[in-house]
């Protein structure tokens, strides 16, 4: 069984990949215009502190020697000082994180089985009324980009029906369930309190959604075309033939290969969710990793940008991993290629 | 004549719908098999052998084909007519069909057991049982080796695409025989293979249904694969038969001037040179020649055979052939 070594080779591949993006995203980090000392302590401060916080953060050395800092403090697991909340960057990804994970798990749940449903019923009833539906539904879906969408939520369901609320993630005057897993829906189900669960799942309805509708559409377009193709395979009909039940065939024998592209695209969608909610999770004030980074970005807060960006590039490699494993063991012709070496 | 009909299809037309316009495939098939006869269906590729016996079972994609007229009768009942229900009792026990490519026809994501299994659940339930997984297994081992698969029981925890393609075949075979209790339909079985593979899997094809007393119907382009294993032969030519005959009488005497051409093409162990093929080539479905198909490429063509398609005349015992050269007998 070589999946092991399989794994043990990406995870170090993964490591090369990082350690690539650490230097990009470092090195533009400092080279953009602006001082982040001076930015920090704002335009009052006298020149004497900032030059000391510049020294502070090394910022008055060369672009390398800081990152060899950097590089040391990372492996003691430091991501350096956030220059606007003034406490550890690891320690305040760390407290965002949970937000914006249940806010990707939320959508992910959501386009994964709506994408799976839509992009199943659509191939396999091709060219009927429901299929035209989805596809130019779909188009439209994928045209517009989720800020578009999250705008247009806010004002729809938010402000004319106000079905769904628009601001945080739990009512102002609910009290936050006791921390233990820092995602809401499941910290309340513990604390036994439907009613801030219910509160918590009304809340990431309309971020959740902004977040994922463009992707859903994609996926499920996907999933469509792979039904489709598969549909007129031989090995269908000669199930067809046999006499198995039309559910079967569609439920088993052409659900499992039609998802094989949808794996690998859903892998860095969610991914990619994580890149989303910068803008999604600010437009609701979600106080998410997503906010966090977009003000960091705002404010020059060169610690915190590289943070998060790392963070979402371990979360990348992390599910390029996962799909590969999963797209094997749906596809044995890549399972015997992985065992193969 | 044989009384007892398993399949008789009648005067059966099939269009298909397609981007640039309607290909009229099948013209008027005419095609009877009795009870435990084998026959053998020849012609050259594109001519609807496939769209025929895929029409028996009710499997062609519709759309885009479509059954412009004719009845196909199976056992005795109009498959055309069949419920929803019927049809898939009739697959389960019935009929079943080795397809053209095996490596095509097993489901590259599913381990060979598993889909066996399923086809063996079904035929039980269609036979009324009630199957237990430890009987599943047990019979797809019995139906493994009857096709001679050494060690079945590895076999069925491999995919597909850890077999080779003789394997496969015999796994598809094995499939069909699970559900074919009357008859078998065998479209070009090992065309992919070499030839040896492909002799050793149509005598066990030959056996197989010998020993259970199954009609066969077997596409192929082996002429002498067919000589070898079948009763009756049909020819087949651009959507109708035009001649149908004993083997025996088919390869001694052919009558219709296509199957001389066809016989004439095959290349001969002891002859010198390369065979001349026939002139011309399978008309375009979409604006077929009318009256007898083969007109545009038979030396013998009257005016009549561009108005009208000949009929089948009876030539001898059991000889059908459909040309105006045998009209006057």
């Amino acid at each position: 069984m070589n999946i092991k070594k399989y794994v043990a080779y990406r995870l170090i591949s993964s490591f090369f990949v990082l350690f690539g993006l650490s230097l990009l995203i470092f090195s533009l980090s400092r080279l953009v215009p602006g001082d982040p000392a001076r930015l920090a302590l704002g335009p009052m401060a006298p020149q004497w502190a900032v030059d000391k916080l510049r020294a502070q953060l090394h910022l008055d050395e060369p672009v390398y020697i800081q990152y060899i800092y950097w590089v040391t403090n990372v492996f003691r697991g430091d991501l350096g000082q956030s220059l606007v909340t003034r406490r550890g960057v690891f320690n305040d990804i760390f407290e965002f994180f949970p937000a914006t994970f249940e806010l990707v798990i939320f959508s992910v749940i959501l386009s994964t089985s709506l994408a799976i449903i839509l992009g199943v019923t659509s191939g396999k009833y091709a060219n009927s009324l429901w299929d035209n539906i989805v596809r130019v539904t779909s188009y439209v879906g994928i045209a517009i980009p989720s800020f578009v969408w999250a705008i247009m939520s806010v004002f729809i369901f938010g402000y004319l029906l106000r079905w769904f609320p628009t601001l945080g993630r739990l009512s102002s005057g609910v009290v936050m369930p006791t921390k233990v897993t820092g995602l809401l829906l499941v910290d309340s189900l513990i604390a036994g309190r439907l009613g801030v669960f219910r509160d918590a799942f009304y809340h990431m309805i309309l971020p959740g959604t902004s977040l994922v509708i463009s992707r859903l559409a994609q996926e499920a377009r996907i999933t469509r075309a792979s039904v489709v193709e598969n549909l007129h395979k031989d090995y269908i009909m000669a199930a067809r033939s046999f006499g198995i039940p039309e559910r079967t065939i569609t439920l088993k024998y052409l659900l499992k290969p039609s998802l094989i592209p949808t794996v690998a695209i859903m892998g860095m969608d969610i991914a990619g969710s994580m890149g989303g909610s910068f803008i999604v999770e600010t437009i609701f004030n979600w106080p998410g990793l997503g906010r966090y980074g977009m003000s960091a970005m705002l404010s020059n807060d060169i610690n915190a940008i590289v943070g998060v960006v790392m963070l979402i590039g371990v979360f990348f490699a992390f599910m390029n991993i996962l799909v590969d494993l999963i797209t094997a063991y749906l596809d044995p012709r890549i399972m015997m290629k992985l065992r193969g070496g | 004549m044989m009384s007892e009909m398993i399949v008789d299809i009648r005067d059966l037309y099939v269009n298909f719908n397609i981007y640039e316009g309607v290909t009229r495939v099948l013209n008027g098939v005419n095609f009877r098999v009795a009870k435990g006869e084998k026959v053998g269906l020849i012609g050259e590729a594109g001519c609807g052998k496939t769209t025929t016996v895929k029409s028996i079972m009710k499997i062609l994609q519709m759309p885009p084909a479509e059954v412009m007229g004719g009845e196909i009768y199976l056992e005795g009942l109009d498959v055309l007519k069949m419920s929803q229900r019927d049809l898939q009792m009739m697959r389960r026990k019935t009929v079943s069909m080795i397809f053209q490519d095996p490596t095509a026809a097993l489901n590259p994501v599913f381990k060979v057991g598993d889909q066996i299994g399923d086809i063996i659940k079904y035929n039980q339930l269609a036979l009324g049982n009630k199957i237990s997984k430890e009987e599943i297994h047990e019979k797809t081992v019995q139906v493994l080796k009857e096709v001679q698969m050494p060690d079945p029981e590895r076999l069925m925890n491999s995919y597909p695409i850890q077999l080779s393609g003789g394997m496969r075949q015999r796994i598809s075979i094995a499939m069909a025989l699970v559900s074919a209790t009357n008859l078998l339909i065998a479209d070009e079985p090992g065309t992919n293979l070499d030839v040896t593979i492909q002799d050793q899997v149509l005598r066990l094809l030959g056996d197989l249904v010998e020993d259970r007393g199954t009609s066969i119907i077997l596409i192929s382009h082996a002429l002498g694969a067919v000589k070898g294993l079948v009763d009756r032969v049909y020819v087949m030519y651009a959507g109708s038969m035009v001649e149908a005959a004993n083997t025996e009488d088919l390869f001694s005497d052919p009558l219709h001037p296509y199957t001389k051409a066809l016989f004439k093409a095959v290349p001969k162990l002891t002859g010198g040179g390369i065979p001349m093929g026939i002139p011309g080539r399978i008309p375009n479905y979409l604006s077929p020649p009318t009256g007898c198909r083969f007109n545009p490429r038979c030396s013998h063509a009257k005016p009549e055979c561009r108005e009208n398609a000949p009929p089948f005349y009876q030539v001898g015992d059991g000889h059908e052939v459909a040309c105006y050269l045998y009209g006057g007998q």
